[in-house]
């Protein structure tokens, strides 16, 4: 099976490979392959002055970690992920908030881990334009995720003037019809 | 009251499509249990005891005639004629086939409804005061500022696998009846010296395992940051709220551990940059809003005294007493009708009074009703001049039992009869009490007391604020009951007091009965059962209460890890 995440809007194939630390290793001494690599952020951290001379290099933040300690080297980056380690652990969307809200990051910002079909709506929504989805599950299904709503209330990365500012709104009568299209 | 836009048709209808999706994934297998979960529950769908119950969001608490009337036909056509209104104003159907779901769904679009975030570790629906527009108290209509954060809070991207659930009530009366001390966020209306609108924020109250008052971090919120505000409490709590023990998840446990003062300057910090962005809501927004929530066409109209024709008619002036509160509005009066009758397991409705109280809104109240926290429904605005006329239409339909406030008034989970996290039944002690206290005379002398029943420490039951708190607890695998006095909701919110080791079930009604004993001793003149818990503490009662054996086939008072 080709090794593939989707890119925006669309399945492409996945040049970075993704470095998770074994057990039993060290982020100051495990071997950081040749080639693009998203590193943990322990490991970008622990060997620093080698990794900030290669142009290949990613990193990828654990939902407890805070993206501003990437502050100064957000643009030596080809990519930054964010790992999801349940799908059921949110913090990943603020992460992503953060990142691109708060430090104005630009790049590639790549959700990992159990990434799935129906959490790809709102990680869009939070900045995420990268998704490396779970791989025993259909790529092209999860594609779909991303076009669930074509319309949202709140405002947030993608969107950043909520509904009420981007519309007039007002209950007229010809939408009371509220069965048509169900 | 609010009414959908192309926007909100929109989003609901999407809604559906996807959810539908969802279901036939979970049934193709293409979605293991485990995953569907978070989204079955996202969407109020939980797995019961005996089949799925399905939980729809009541917004604040205000349905239309039209709404009640589906909620009937949904009774009918997919559960078994009846459903259970609940603590947090929504409504519950316990017999639900997960593949009629999205139909069901579909049906409740088309009269403006949805059973989105009514479950799951997201914003949750909106609670408010079952009187707002018309209690005689009010400073300002809380409804609309709950319908701005209803919709802020529908799929909001970021928030939506929080740690843990997240609840949230708004009241703007004098009195709070939405017992905001026990939110994550409680939010008061107020205005300020200036005359401007704004919030006077509360965070981190809460009721099941660890019951906390919430704290107030900010005395005055200017309105138009509702919802900025709101956003800071929410990205402070999903980054550093507990995700290690359920039972330590809520906002309320951070709160606590790092205290209000670093909290609410976590918060400031947060809110910074937050404030006077593109989410500040807009004036033109708060008025498009307010506007549905405009008073209703009242007539001009003398405030009368209802009862001055009928004074003979006890059993009508006892209604007067309890079941009607005042409106601000000369000539109208606010009609509690009782979801308490004995031998109904309390909040339960059937299809056909369902039907029946979507009619009385429509001759009697603007066609619209209020779903209230203790259960019941409300019938806002009512004229005085008909309030007889009402009243002897309802008795005849099961609805007229003239106990809002009163003992048999009790607020209670499903429990173990359909509940599976429940440790113990809940309903059939309901019962066994309200039979035991069948009596009229005797209960209004009691007077206002809260008899609150959770039958686990989740506390969908609110046994923690009750004047009366009972808890179902698990031990050896047989039920018990662990008994707290003492308790309040409101603007005097207090966590109420353990009495002492737990008791069976059959011992309850009697424990009840000594309680009020002591009551009934010890009261002042208009004192209530809460304050003269609260006056006495609880050794007067413990004493008593357990004096003596309660019989109970032959066993004595069990000795209890919960004590």
């Amino acid at each position: 099976m080709p090794d593939q995440i989707i890119k925006g809007r669309s399945i492409v194939a996945n040049e970075w490979q993704l470095l998770r630390l074994a057990e039993g290793q060290e982020a100051a001494s495990v071997a950081v392959p040749a080639g693009k690599t998203i590193v943990p952020l322990a490991v970008w951290e622990a060997q620093r002055e080698t990794l900030s001379t290669r142009s290949d290099i990613g990193v990828w933040l654990a939902p407890d970690q805070r993206p501003e300690v990437l502050r100064e080297d957000l643009p030596r980056f080809g990519v930054i992920a964010v790992d999801f380690p349940k799908f059921t652990d949110g913090r990943g969307y603020s992460i992503a908030y953060n990142l691109r809200m708060r430090l104005g990051y630009k790049g590639e910002l790549r959700a990992i881990g159990d990434v799935l079909r129906d959490q790809l709506f709102s990680m869009q929504r939070v900045g995420f334009d990268a998704y490396d989805t779970r791989k025993d599950r259909s790529i092209e299904d999860a594609l779909k995720g991303l076009t669930v709503f074509s319309e949202t209330y709140q405002a947030s990365v993608d969107t950043k003037a909520p509904l009420f500012r981007r519309h007039h709104r007002s209950a007229s009568a010809e939408h009371k019809d509220a069965g048509a299209g169900i | 009251m609010y009414q959908y836009d192309q926007f909100d048709h929109l989003i609901i209808r999407e809604r559906i499509a996807q959810y539908r999706d969802q279901v036939q994934r979970r049934i193709a297998g293409e979605l293991t249990e485990e995953e569907f979960l978070p989204l079955r529950l996202q969407n109020g769908l939980y797995m019961q005891r005996h089949a799925y119950m399905l939980r729809i969001a009541v917004p604040y608490g205000l349905l239309s005639s039209q709404q009640m009337r589906m909620f009937a036909h949904i009774a009918r056509k997919y559960d078994r004629g009846y459903g259970h209104f609940t603590t947090r104003q929504n409504i519950q159907f316990n017999w639900i086939e997960l593949e009629q779901t999205p139909d069901i769904l579909a049906d409740l679009a088309s009269v403006e409804m949805h059973a989105i975030q009514t479950s799951g570790n997201c914003i949750r629906n909106v609670t408010s005061d079952e009187f707002a527009g018309v209690a005689a108290d009010e400073i300002i209509d809380p409804r609309p500022y709950a319908e701005v954060l209803r919709q802020w809070s529908t799929f909001h991207p970021e928030f939506i696998a929080l740690p843990r659930k997240f609840k949230v009530a708004i009241n703007g009366a004098v009195e709070d009846r939405a017992a905001i001390a026990v939110h994550d966020i409680g939010l008061t209306v107020v205005k300020n010296e200036a005359g401007e609108i704004g919030f006077k924020v509360m965070v981190g109250g809460g009721m099941g395992r660890t019951p906390i008052l919430g704290s107030v971090i900010r005395e005055f919120l200017p309105r138009e940051h509702l919802l900025t505000y709101t956003e800071a409490i929410m990205r402070v709590y999903n980054q550093y709220g507990r995700r290690d023990n359920k039972y330590k998840a809520r906002i309320k446990i951070l709160l606590k551990a790092i205290g209000v003062e670093e909290f609410t300057r976590q918060v400031e910090e947060e809110w910074a940059d937050l404030k006077g962005s593109e989410q500040t809501l807009t004036l033109e927004e708060m008025e498009r809003i307010i506007a549905y929530f405009q008073p209703h066409a009242y007539k001009e109209l003398p405030a009368i005294d209802p009862s001055a024709e009928h004074a003979g008619n006890k059993a009508f002036g006892n209604w007067l007493k309890r079941n009607v509160k005042p409106h601000k509005v000369p000539g109208y009066a606010a009609v509690v009708l009782s979801l308490k009758k004995t031998g109904v397991p309390p909040g339960d409705a059937t299809a056909e009074q369902m039907d029946f109280m979507a009619d009385l809104a429509d001759r009697y109240s603007f066609s619209e009703l209020r779903v209230t926290h203790e259960q019941n429904i409300v019938l806002a605005d009512v004229e005085q001049s008909k309030l007889f006329a009402l009243w002897t239409e309802i008795k005849a339909r099961g609805l007229a039992t003239p106990n809002i406030g009163l003992l048999t008034d009790m607020i209670c989970c499903p429990g173990g009869d359909f509940c599976s996290l429940a440790n113990a039944k809940s309903i059939p002690i309901a019962a066994s009490i309200a039979e035991r206290f069948d009596h009229l005379d005797f209960l209004h002398d009691i007077g206002d007391i809260e008899l609150n029943i959770s039958g686990c420490i989740n506390a969908c039951g609110h046994h923690h604020v009750g004047s009366i708190g009972v808890l179902g607890v698990d031990k050896d695998g047989s039920e018990w009951y662990q008994v707290s006095i003492g308790g309040s909701q409101g603007n005097n919110s207090a966590i109420g007091k353990i009495i002492g080791p737990s008791f069976s079930a059959q011992q309850m009604p009697e424990v009840i009965d000594r309680l009020l004993q002591v009551y009934v001793r010890e009261r002042t003149p208009d004192e209530r059962f809460v304050d003269t818990a609260q006056r006495l503490g609880v050794a007067p009662f413990k004493d008593f209460v357990y004096a003596t054996p309660i019989a109970d086939a032959g066993r004595l008072v069990g000795e209890d890890e919960y004590a």
